[in-house]
């Protein structure tokens, strides 16, 4: 019985036995990426030995710079813990900060074919990589790096086939609203992304998609390896030993999924949900917005900064509307800042914030007041989780929200992409 | 385990996707543990951590555990559930009843097989459970042994430490 991408590499990753749907798999972590709540006290212990400095990561990401003693705190926990061992992969304040599953990405750390794993839930993001990688608790995060395992109970998977080529205007957060709305949650289900039309999603694309797979309470999130993903892997992280994965070709899948791209339109989820919650914008064109935000580990890629100053580009934020946008790593607000993509932003009146979690937690900045309403290209949009309660959050693409920025009101983008080459 | 390890608990009945929200109210996330352990099921059922007696157990239905990855499972150890069978447990949850040694199985068809008030017997090395009162033995989902270690040996905390791995909580 053939098997698929998620368990072609946790087959491998455990020494090889064949891994079916129901097995609990113990298997050897490549990656492990300790981000700053990690080192909070409650969670954290003082490791006496280490399994092997090369495989770890740490990245301060959700309150940088710290906003608080605490928050100060854990990342001072980091450092140290960083010295003690000589791990050279810190990614602190500075040039190299970033939200962890950005940097993970810009940098190469996600292998293709390997096992990643990170105490946040959003770590299926590196999915976009072909690297099987999954969000573990906090105490799972010290056994995989005192031991080099951990375990995984296998799931079914389910696989889409993309075929066809997204419409100009139309985005990877539109193709996973299109999803969420139409399959609903993949609860113990894995996600294997492929088909004719897949490499038609820029490698940034694919990366919004990975890590929206959360949203769906998916297991693992994996894309098929293709040659725009290997060349990228060899020109960031050279060197490095690859696994590039593809499902067999006689795979177990729980339900195979065709969509067509070019059949897709920008999309809205309504506040309080993300799943099963998609409507046509037209559904909701005209609602006043307070708050655009357009960030965190979803869309913080350099195509999204690109969405937004083609859409900005000489106009304005509306009057009485905040516009806050978040580069996902510092890298790419340096490769926007050169593209000027930056300038253009911030002349139209946005405000351009350091790279972090930010607003997308409602951490240290961005957050909402009560019986406000915003328009966010992030990951979540539940009751109470960029501010008040009483808050209400839309869902969108960047060009959705940038557009909606402009209009003071949810608008459709459409009109800023005509005439663009499909 | 050594000798005759059978655990017997009276029987509380709890449906199916039971949400870890549930276990551990959000006001409570960044509670202590004991506080924590005092919320459980608070909404979804009043009352029950006053009625409910050490060495319990819960029955559940499908995905038990559905949610986040907040550490609901050792609420459950924390207030005295002995066990929980169930007739599926999400990944998430059953990942963090292992973390923190709860004992917590899969048992298909353990909803049909007992009311609530029932007394559930569990012998772990044999892998069933039997109801007390109607004498029915059901096949409990067998766990690997390294995860089985990790859950009865509480936790992955006391195993790491054990293993000279990281310092005692106590320490420094
Ligand atoms: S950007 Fe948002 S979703 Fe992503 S890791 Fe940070 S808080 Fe979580």
């Amino acid at each position: 019985m053939g098997m698929t991408i998620t368990e072609k590499i946790l087959s491998r990753a455990s020494g090889g036995s064949h891994v079916k749907p129901g097995d609990v798999a113990v298997v050897d972590v490549e990656t492990a990426v300790l981000m700053d709540m990690t080192f909070l006290p409650e969670g954290w212990r003082e490791v006496l030995k280490l399994h092997d400095k090369s495989k770890v990561a740490i990245v301060f990401d959700h309150l940088v710079p710290a906003p608080t003693i605490q928050a100060a705190m854990a990342q001072r926990a980091g450092r140290l813990f960083a010295e003690k061992f000589g791990i050279e992969r810190l990614h602190d304040v500075g040039p190299d900060q970033g939200i962890a599953h950005a940097v993970v990405a810009d940098r190469g750390y996600a292998l293709p074919g390997t096992v990643l794993v990170n105490g946040d839930s959003h770590t299926c993001a590196a999915g976009a990589f072909n690297c099987a990688a999954r969000g573990v608790g906090g105490p799972d995060m010290l056994f995989a790096i005192t031991t080099g395992t951990t375990w995984f109970r296998v799931g079914e998977t389910i696989r889409y086939d993309f075929t066809g080529k997204l419409r100009p205007g139309v985005s990877a957060k539109d193709i996973f609203l299109f999803i969420a709305g139409e399959y609903g949650a993949h609860v113990n289900q894995n996600i294997e992304y492929g088909g004719p039309g897949m490499s038609s999603i820029s490698l940034n694309g694919r990366r919004t998609l990975a890590t929206m797979g959360t949203e769906l309470s998916a297991e693992f999130v994996i894309f098929e390896p293709d040659d725009a993903l290997l060349d990228y892997m060899h020109r960031v992280n050279p060197g490095a030993t690859m696994h590039p994965t593809l499902p067999d070709a006689d795979a177990v899948y729980k339900e195979r999924r065709t969509i067509d791209l070019g059949s897709l339109e920008p999309l809205v989820a309504l506040p309080d949900a993300v799943v099963n919650n998609s409507v046509k914008i037209s559904a909701v064109a005209g609602q006043k917005i307070d708050q655009a935000f357009v960030g965190s580990c979803a869309n913080g890629t350099l195509d999204d900064m690109a969405v937004v100053a083609k859409v900005l580009a000489g106009r304005k934020v509306a009057k009485g509307t905040r516009f806050i946008v978040t580069p996902g790593t510092q890298a790419i607000f340096r490769a926007a800042l050169k593209a000027g993509y930056i300038e253009t932003i911030m002349e139209a009146g946005a405000v351009v914030t350091p790279a972090t979690c930010g607003a997308c937690i409602g951490g240290h900045m961005g957050l909402l007041g009560p019986d406000e309403v915003c328009i966010t290209a992030s990951t979540r949009n539940f009751k109470g989780r960029m501010g008040d309660p009483s808050a209400r959050i839309f869902m969108g693409s960047p060009a959705t929200v940038a557009a909606s920025a402009l209009a003071g009101a949810i608008t459709h983008p459409g009109a800023f992409f005509e005439g663009d080459a499909a | 385990m050594s000798g005759n390890n059978m655990l017997s608990g009276k029987v509380w009945k709890f449906g199916d996707n039971i949400n870890t929200d549930l276990m551990l109210p959000g006001p409570y996330l960044f509670r202590g543990e004991a506080e924590q352990a005092g919320a459980v099921f608070m909404n979804h059922r009043p009352g029950w951590l006053a009625e409910m007696k050490p060495g319990d157990a819960i029955i559940g239905g499908f995905n038990y555990g559905m949610g986040s990855s907040r550490p609901a499972a050792r609420s459950l150890r924390n207030c005295g559930v002995g066990f929980l069978l169930a007739e599926s447990i999400n990944g998430l949850f059953l990942r963090n009843c292992v973390n923190y040694g709860f004992r917590a199985f899969e048992c298909p068809g353990v909803t049909q097989a007992f009311e609530e008030g029932d007394r559930a017997e569990l012998i772990i090395e044999e892998w069933t459970v039997r109801n007390a009162r109607t004498g029915q033995a059901l096949a409990v989902s067998k766990l690997p042994k390294m995860l089985l270690d990790m859950m009865l040996g509480g936790g992955i905390f006391p195993m790491l430490e054990a293993q000279g791995l990281i310092a005692l909580k106590t320490a420094g």
